[in-house]
Parts: structure tokens; C-alpha cells; sequence
């Protein structure tokens, strides 16, 4: 096995055994979504209607949770410096943690949407454009998670400032999202949106890892 | 394979603090250097100078193999084996599958236990464990081992990583002194496998070598 | 680069500003008095009524907050890539005024909102832009303030600003995107008569003359606080 795909090994294995992150992340989604019918009401009209852009705040915020703690204990309990010497450059060592990450959060959420949407009372087509649109859209946001979780990995209360910095910078995915699950709802083509989608999140897989690693580096010199 | 690590007038500062300065020396393949000074005075820093995870304010570390020169922190790096002051340990893996991990991340993955060398000198993770005493520990999760259990694991995964540049911050930290002389032991080993060791340390080495006060 | 470095050192820096820092001051007490004067006297705008003086107020503040940003982003490009010190003091110094302007745009903007749609806020393009700009300065402060070694907050707040500046493009142009589907309203319209430009023009001065004075002087301080600072650790 490549040092790459043992790193993520690794911590696919470490997200599954310390008590569940994907499992936490899925129980905050489906409360958002719980919550949300109980703070607007029960029109279901209403609810098809704000569906997807709740879905997909509820799913950022939920992928943000683990997020503080991607380097962080790499960082805390010394493995960080071994990694760092490794043969697998830091940029790749970034990528295979953005990979773990939305393998153990971000891929679970999107299998679960479908599920709240049907609670939303959104029809079948907004429901596959959901769907989609959250299986091309959350790498970005492991991926752009990655930089905040490196540049706050040596703060105590990274966890406060890590969503500040990066809600900002994931909007785009936000938006592109939503709005092809509103265009869909319209009866009108998503593919644009979706193509917009993409490009954002194959931009921020491929860029990210470089300002992440960057960053790490940068904290390894302590 | 490594033959001379020299530093030529070092200057480290950690924010407006200077820690050393004009800092020169040379170790050649099969030496140690041990690092001896009070807390605070920068031994810690010094490794990971080495390292290369920090950059010096002036002067400059070249390090010669088989003919070849180079002062690059990247190049250097792919020779330096790492035990610093943290273990690097996850509680919930095991023993043999923290081992398994860092050293096939290190390209050089162990041998399964009960299968024949395809080379030689290629050990496998059950005699590895032996070596270090944690044989019977193996299929045990980290956050059951005692500290110096911890520290013996660290070293296995030194060892398995192959690397000729040893730099060790506190070797015999946590050990008692069964493991101190395992230590002792692996470090002799590996100076007369034509490895260098840099240690911080606040005891002899035990290795007749020179030693470096900060 | 060379004249750069020769000019932004510390010493330099604080004898060329020194010099700069009054003509400066009073250019921009000129401008804002003219602008501000010119912004009232101007005839109604036949659409718009005596709200456009809301232009002359609200539109610099908006670029200037745009420009403040640039302005951070390339003295961290100059940080990161030259490790040059003075730079990383003059991106910290930026931010707090990029997110002032910032929120001035957007008071001014709801100010204005509410003669023109009868409501404080809309989610037009432009305010919306400026919303998150104003999340993005924030954020950059925030890192700044949180990491206690004062070089690695600078590189990490540099590292975030470099992101930041290149996404923000992309967050413009989604929010642009969002509006049209929205089918939301949007501020500028149409081409500026002539007899509005020099009031335009003045504040426009004013605005980046204020901006660029302020900076200076908060630069000035941080050196000196660094130099009070460390002749007391040496004492």
C-alpha cells in the first residue's frame, strides 16, 4: 500500500473508532433539518420550498464539526513530525486527510439527504439534484476545511474561529448548490449550476492541499 | 547512505529570543553527538533545525552522502529517522498497527510475522515487537501501554523506519533502565551500521561520543 | 524588488511617512470638505431624487473597502514569498479600516435602501458582496488575534488572506449568480450624468486619501510599539 492511501487508512480507521464522527455529523444534520419545520411551520409547500438551501447549510455545518480536528491531534501527540518526514509530501499527506475527511463526513451526509429531503416534501427530481449536487459540492468543503483546520491546528479554541474563517470562503458551493436545487424545483436544466458546482470544488480539492500544507509546515516550526 | 552531517556557524532565535549563535560541528557516519544543556537552551530547537522544521536565522547544515553534498531541509529530511518529546502514538490503534502504519508510510512496510525474508535484513513486525519487548502486546490498543511501553513502541517505530539520521530528544525519558539499556543497545546498533545519532539528552549516552554544550 | 526593500524598512518607512503623513492629512480634509459640500449641492436626480448625495457617500466606501483588501493581499504575497517584516505589520494595520469601510458601505447602503425600496435591507448583489467581506475581514483579524507568537499569526493571517483574496472573485461572481435567480434589484443603473462626477470624484479622492492616511498612521504606531517593546526587554 502506497504511504498515500496508508495515511488515509489510517484515519479512516481513527474517524471510525473515536466514537463515530460520521455518526455524530449525521445525528447534527438530521436535527438541523428537525428543527427547521419546527421553527417555520409545517407548510409543506413552504418546506419544499426552502429544502434545499436549509440541506445544504445543515450539511456545512455538520461537515465543519470534525473539522478542527483533522491535524490537531496529529499535532498534539507528536505523529505530525513523523508524517512530516515521511516520504509523502505534505501537500499529499493535506490531500489524504481532505479525502479521510469527507469519506467519514461528507460522503455519509450526502446518503443521508435524501432521506430529510423526502421530509421536506421535495419531489423526486429536486431530490436527485440534492442529492448531486452534495456529492460534487462537499469535497470542497473538506477541502477548504482543511486550510481553516491548518492554519488554527496549534489553537486551543480553534473550533471558534475555524467556522469564522471559512463559512466565508465555502458560500460559493452554498450557492451553486441551492440554487440548482431551486432551478430543478422551477422545472428548469440545473446542469449549469451543477457544472459551476464542480469546477468550484475540483478548483478547491486541487488548490487547497498547497495553502494547507503551507500552513502546517509553518506550524511545525514551533 | 549517509557519511558526514556538518553545521556551520548555526544562529537559531525563537521570536525576539536568541537561543544560540557561530554554532559549528561535524559528525561522521557511525558517530553520536549528544546535546547536553540546561532547559530553554534550545537543544529541542537544534533537532528540529536538523529536521528542517525550523529555518536557521544564519548559517547553514550540509549534509554529505556518497559524494554528494547538500544543504536542502527536504533532501536532509528523507534520511532523518524522528523521536521527539511526544511519542506520536493514537490510542486507538494497537501496537502492531501503529507499527504496521508508520512503517509502510516510510516505504518500508514490515514483514508479516511467520513469513520468510525476501531480503536480507528485512525484519518482520513480530520479531521487531520482540526486539523492544512488546511481543505480548501486539494485538493491545496504545491507550492501555504505560509510558515507557509508549516510549518502547516509538523506538520500534524508529527502527522500522529505516532511516540513517538519527535525532532523538530525550531517549531515555520514561524508561526504566531495562529500556534505557535497550536504547543503549539500538543506538550501538545502529553506529555500527554506519548510522549518526544526535541526541538531547540529559544523561551519557553511554557510546563514547563527543558531546555538544548549549 | 530592491528599491522596495531599500524603502520599506522600519527607518525608512518612518521618515518617508513622516514627511507624507501631513500633506496627506490635509489633502483629505480638502477632498471630504469639497466632496461632501459638492454631494448636498447637487441638483435631484430625476429618478433617484436628493438620495443620489447617498451615492457620493456610500459608492467609495465600497471600493475602498474592495481596495483595502487588495491591499492586504499583497503585502501578504510580499510576507509570504520575501518574508519581509514591515509588510506583515502594514496587512494587520489595513484590516481594521478595510472592515470599517466595510460597514460604512453597508449603513450607507441600507440607509439608502430605505428611500428607494421602502426597506433597510435587501439582498441586492452588491450588499450582499459586502456582507461576507465584511465575515472575510473578521475572519482575518480573528486569526490575527488568536495565535500569540506574533511571526506565525503573521504568516498564518497571510496564508488566509492569499485564500481569501483569490476566492473572493468566485464568492462575487456566485452571489452575482444568486442574484439572477433570484431576480433580485440592483443599485447601479444606468450611466452617471456629468454634473454628478465632480462631487463623485472628490469623495472618491477623499475616501482613498483617508484610508491611505489612516493606514500610515497605524503602521507608524505598530513600529513604534515594537520599538517601545523591545527597549524594554532589553532594559
Amino acid at each position: 500500500m502506497s504511504p498515500f492511501l496508508t495515511l488515509l487508512a489510517r484515519d479512516l480507521k481513527l474517524a471510525a473508532r473515536s466514537g463515530g464522527s460520521a455518526a455524530l455529523a449525521l445525528s447534527f444534520f438530521a436535527l438541523v433539518a428537525t428543527l427547521v419545520p419546527l421553527g417555520v411551520g409545517a407548510d409543506l409547500h413552504l418546506l419544499a420550498r426552502v429544502a434545499g438551501g436549509i440541506l445544504w447549510v445543515g450539511a456545512v455545518l455538520a461537515a465543519l464539526l470534525s473539522l478542527d480536528r483533522l491535524f490537531q491531534g496529529d499535532y498534539e501527540d507528536g505523529s505530525l513530525d513523523v508524517i512530516a518526514l515521511s516520504p509523502l509530501p505534505l501537500e499529499l499527506t493535506a490531500l489524504a486527510k481532505i479525502a479521510a475527511h469527507w469519506l467519514s463526513t461528507g460522503l455519509p451526509l450526502t446518503l443521508l439527504s435524501p432521506l430529510l429531503a423526502l421530509m421536506f416534501n421535495l419531489p423526486g427530481p429536486a431530490i436527485l439534484t440534492l442529492f448531486v449536487s452534495l456529492l460534487i459540492g462537499t469535497p470542497a468543503v473538506s477541502a477548504i476545511g482543511a486550510i481553516g483546520a491548518s492554519l488554527t491546528l496549534s489553537l486551543k479554541r480553534g473550533g471558534l474561529i475555524l467556522p469564522l474563517i471559512i463559512l466565508p470562503l465555502v458560500t460559493p458551493a452554498v450557492i451553486f448548490g441551492a440554487g440548482a436545487v431551486s432551478q430543478t424545483l422551477d422545472g428548469m436544466a440545473a446542469a449549469g449550476a451543477l457544472q459551476l458546482l464542480a469546477a468550484f470544488s475540483f478548483a478547491a480539492v486541487l488548490l487547497s492541499p498547497f495553502a494547507a500544507a503551507a500552513s502546517v509546515r509553518l506550524n511545525l516550526s514551533n | 547512505m549517509i557519511s558526514s552531517l556538518t553545521a556551520e556557524k548555526l544562529a537559531c532565535a525563537r521570536g525576539d529570543r536568541k537561543l544560540f549563535d557561530g554554532l559549528s560541528f561535524r559528525v561522521r557516519a557511525g558517530q553520536a553527538l549528544s546535546v547536553v544543556g540546561p532547559n530553554g537552551a534550545g537543544k529541542t530547537s537544534l533537532l528540529r533545525l536538523i529536521a528542517g522544521f525550523l529555518t536557521p536565522v544564519s548559517g547553514r547544515i550540509v549534509v554529505k552522502t556518497a559524494g554528494t553534498e547538500s544543504d536542502d531541509a527536504d533532501e536532509r529530511g528523507k534520511l532523518i529517522g524522528w523521536l521527539g518529546h511526544h511519542d506520536g502514538l493514537k490510542p486507538q490503534l494497537t501496537v502492531l498497527e501503529q507499527l504496521k502504519f508508520y512503517a509502510q508510510l516510510y516505504d518500508r512496510p514490515l514483514r508479516p510475522s511467520g513469513t520468510s525474508p525476501v531480503t536480507t535484513g528485512e525484519e518482520s513486525s513480530g520479531a521487531l515487537l520482540e526486539r523492544v519487548g512488546l511481543a505480548r502486546q501486539a494485538e493491545l490498543p496504545c491507550r492501555y501501554l504505560s509510558a515507557g511501553q509508549r516510549r518502547r513502541l516509538a523506538l520500534a517505530r524508529l527502527v522500522a523506519s529505516n532511516r540513517s539520521l538519527w535525532l532523538l530528544d530525550e531517549p531515555f525519558a520514561a524508561l526504566d533502565t531495562a529500556g534505557q539499556a535497550l536504547v543503549a543497545h539500538l543506538m550501538a546498533a545502529h553506529c555500527g551500521q554506519g548510522g549518526i545519532i544526535i541526541a538531547a539528552t540529559h544523561d551519557p549516552l553511554g557510546l563514547g561520543n563527543e558531546s555538544l554544550r548549549l | 524588488m530592491n528599491w522596495l526593500f531599500r524603502y520599506a524598512n522600519p527607518h525608512n518607512f518612518m521618515r518617508l511617512s513622516g514627511a507624507v503623513l501631513p500633506f496627506t492629512a490635509i489633502a483629505t480634509a480638502i477632498c471630504l470638505a469639497a466632496g461632501l459640500y459638492f454631494s448636498f449641492s447637487v441638483p435631484p436626480d430625476y429618478q433617484q431624487g436628493t438620495t443620489i448625495t447617498m451615492l457620493f457617500i456610500h459608492v467609495p466606501a465600497d471600493v475602498v473597502a474592495e481596495l483595502a483588501y487588495g491591499a492586504i493581499a499583497v503585502c501578504s504575497l510580499l510576507s509570504l514569498v520575501w518574508r519581509h517584516p514591515l509588510s506583515d505589520t502594514a496587512a494587520r494595520a489595513a484590516a481594521p479600516f478595510g472592515a470599517l469601510f466595510t460597514a460604512l458601505g453597508l449603513i450607507t447602503g441600507a440607509l439608502w435602501g430605505k428611500p428607494m425600496w421602502g426597506t433597510y435591507w435587501v439582498w441586492d448583489a452588491r450588499l450582499t458582496s459586502f456582507l461576507l467581506l465584511l465575515f472575510l475581514y473578521l475572519g482575518y483579524m480573528a486569526l490575527w488575534n488568536a495565535i500569540e507568537d506574533e511571526t506565525r499569526a503573521a504568516r498564518a493571517a497571510a496564508i488566509l488572506a492569499l485564500v481569501s483574496a483569490i476566492n473572493l472573485p468566485i464568492i462575487k461572481f456566485s452571489v452575482d449568480w444568486w442574484s439572477t435567480l433570484h431576480q433580485g434589484e440592483t443599485i447601479m443603473a444606468g450611466k452617471l450624468a456629468p454634473v454628478y462626477l465632480p462631487p463623485f470624484l472628490l469623495m472618491m479622492a477623499g475616501y482613498t486619501l483617508l484610508f491611505l492616511t489612516l493606514w500610515m498612521i497605524r503602521i507608524r504606531t505598530a513600529i513604534v510599539e515594537r520599538r517601545a517593546r523591545n527597549l524594554m526587554v532589553s532594559a
